[in-house]
């Protein structure tokens, strides 16, 4: 029989929630890591089995965990990530030059086609790669060197690359995400790469229209249309129909277009799932009201999805890396706050139920539909 | 033998329950014995000095003897009472964060 896997980091500790295809009936094992945080941790689509989490704190740096057996043993795997040659610099918050320096992982992309592959988006912004499960790891230094670097800045959280999208339909093409430089993609397996920011605006920025400097969140895509992208940015949701040459906004008639995840339904690659947030300051839902908002048109007309989450007195932040899809026939969708509430919706978001309510604060959700 | 006592995350990341003891070869300093930890323990790597520069992290402490050795330079030689096992080396978490 199928059944859901998700995979949740926290502040504190790595959680597995697990059920079957009914999606109403849930355990949950951990923590795993207790007192580390997790920023993301994820499964090989080649063999479920294969899980990779990102472990780290402020005291003793960035370990990576593997795991064999679907989340319940693990063993930590290779920790160095050294910059290709010499580092440089780039942008501090006070437009200094700074030098790049590794502080952590955010995001783990296992290969779709080798789970011994698998790619990580770190802190300070750059791309590593391993072949070896993670033993050891490897910069695609073409994506600092590109030429932009020294003008990329951290964003509020630090300057990260924290999305990371392989083309299921070309397996030479990478789109990577960092804030706040914008969006690049690889169109040679990662050996070089061009920042695809056409069409962002960006008023935080002396040049709204600048080639790099945008500060983007969060890239989804449908794995049937690889070439149509979908960008949640600071402000503005945004779309893609060419792979990132253009981008044109689609904010619509959302309460706030400001925040952080965007994820595409597993079966309509028209529809789109966000999670306004208030801001610039604030980072928690308008009004109170943790609502979805769906788009079935690709965007621009949205309809807000209530039915089961909390409409009054509702502070909570949803993270970049905290929501996901399985691919069950009824598409489900999963994303987890920074309260602590891993939330679940069997039917493509009409209706919602908490899977956990009082985890730490969630920094990452991803889902793995088993059969 | 070295005495070492780690700080419990790193117990259990090395899967040890007490302190422990190390032989180190030649002087014993800050250097040899991380040196000779992570040998015996390779997920240790990375978490107390940095990969690269071999810089202790900036939250990690060592300590012995009543003493804080953290700014003493990785060669300079430990306290003989460690050195002769007499007194553990503690590698200490600094309370940070509230």
């Amino acid at each position: 029989m199928s059944g859901v896997r998700v995979l949740v980091g926290t502040r504190k500790g790595a959680f597995v929630l697990t059920s079957d295809g009914r999606r109403d009936k849930w355990e949950v094992s951990g923590p795993y890591f207790g007192g580390w945080e997790i920023y993301h941790l994820k499964g090989s689509p080649v063999d479920p089995n294969r899980l990779y989490a990102s472990q780290s704190t402020s005291w003793y740096g960035q370990l990576i965990q593997r795991s064999n057996d679907g989340g319940t043993t693990w063993e930590p795997v290779g920790n160095k990530f050294a910059y290709d040659g010499v580092p440089g610099t780039h942008q501090w918050y006070d437009g200094t030059p700074h030098p790049w320096e590794f502080k952590r992982v955010w995001h783990l992309e296992p290969s779709l086609t080798d789970a011994d592959t698998v790619y990580a988006g770190v802190e300070d912004a750059a791309l590593f790669r391993s072949t070896d499960a993670g033993q050891t790891w490897q910069e695609l230094a073409g994506l600092r060197g590109h030429g932009s670097g020294p003008h990329w800045q951290p964003g509020a959280g630090g300057m990260c690359l924290h999305t990371i999208l392989l083309d299921p339909a070309n397996a030479r093409r990478i789109f990577i995400a960092i804030s706040a430089a914008g969006a690049f993609r690889s169109d040679d397996a990662g050996v070089t790469w061009q920042p695809i920011n056409r069409g962002l605006r960006s008023q935080q920025i002396p040049d709204q229209d600048a080639e790099v400097g945008h500060c983007v969140h969060r890239i989804a895509m449908h794995r049937l249309r690889p070439s149509v992208l979908f960008m949640q940015k600071h402000w503005d949701v945004m779309r893609s129909d060419d792979g990132g040459d253009s981008w044109q906004e689609v904010s619509g008639n959302l309460p706030s277009d400001f925040g952080f995840v965007i994820d595409v339904h597993a079966h309509e690659p028209e529809t789109i799932f966000v999670v306004p947030i208030k801001s610039d300051s604030e980072h928690f839902p308008p009004e109170g009201k943790l609502r979805v908002y769906r788009s079935r048109t690709g965007g621009n007309e949205w309809e807000p999805l209530t039915k089961g989450l909390p409409q009054s007195d509702c502070y909570v932040n949803v993270l970049r890396d905290a929501m996901a899809v399985d691919s069950l026939d009824q598409c489900g969708v999963y994303f987890g706050t920074t309260g602590g509430q891993v939330y679940a919706s069997a039917d493509a978001g009409d209706s919602w139920a908490p899977i956990v309510r009082d985890l730490p604060a969630v920094l990452s959700v991803e889902v793995q539909t088993l059969q | 033998m070295i005495r070492v006592e780690l700080p419990a995350h790193l117990r259990i990341l090395a899967h040890v329950t007490g302190e422990v003891q190390l032989d180190v070869e030649g002087q014993a300093t800050q250097r040899s014995v991380l040196d000779a930890l992570e040998a015996r323990y390779p997920m240790l790597r990375g978490t107390l000095r940095d990969h690269v520069t071999e810089q202790r992290r900036p939250f990690v402490r060592f300590f012995a003897c009543s003493e804080d050795l953290s700014h003493e330079s990785p060669d300079a030689p430990l306290p003989e009472a460690v050195a002769s096992g007499a007194e553990p080396l503690l590698i200490v978490g600094a309370i940070a964060g509230g």
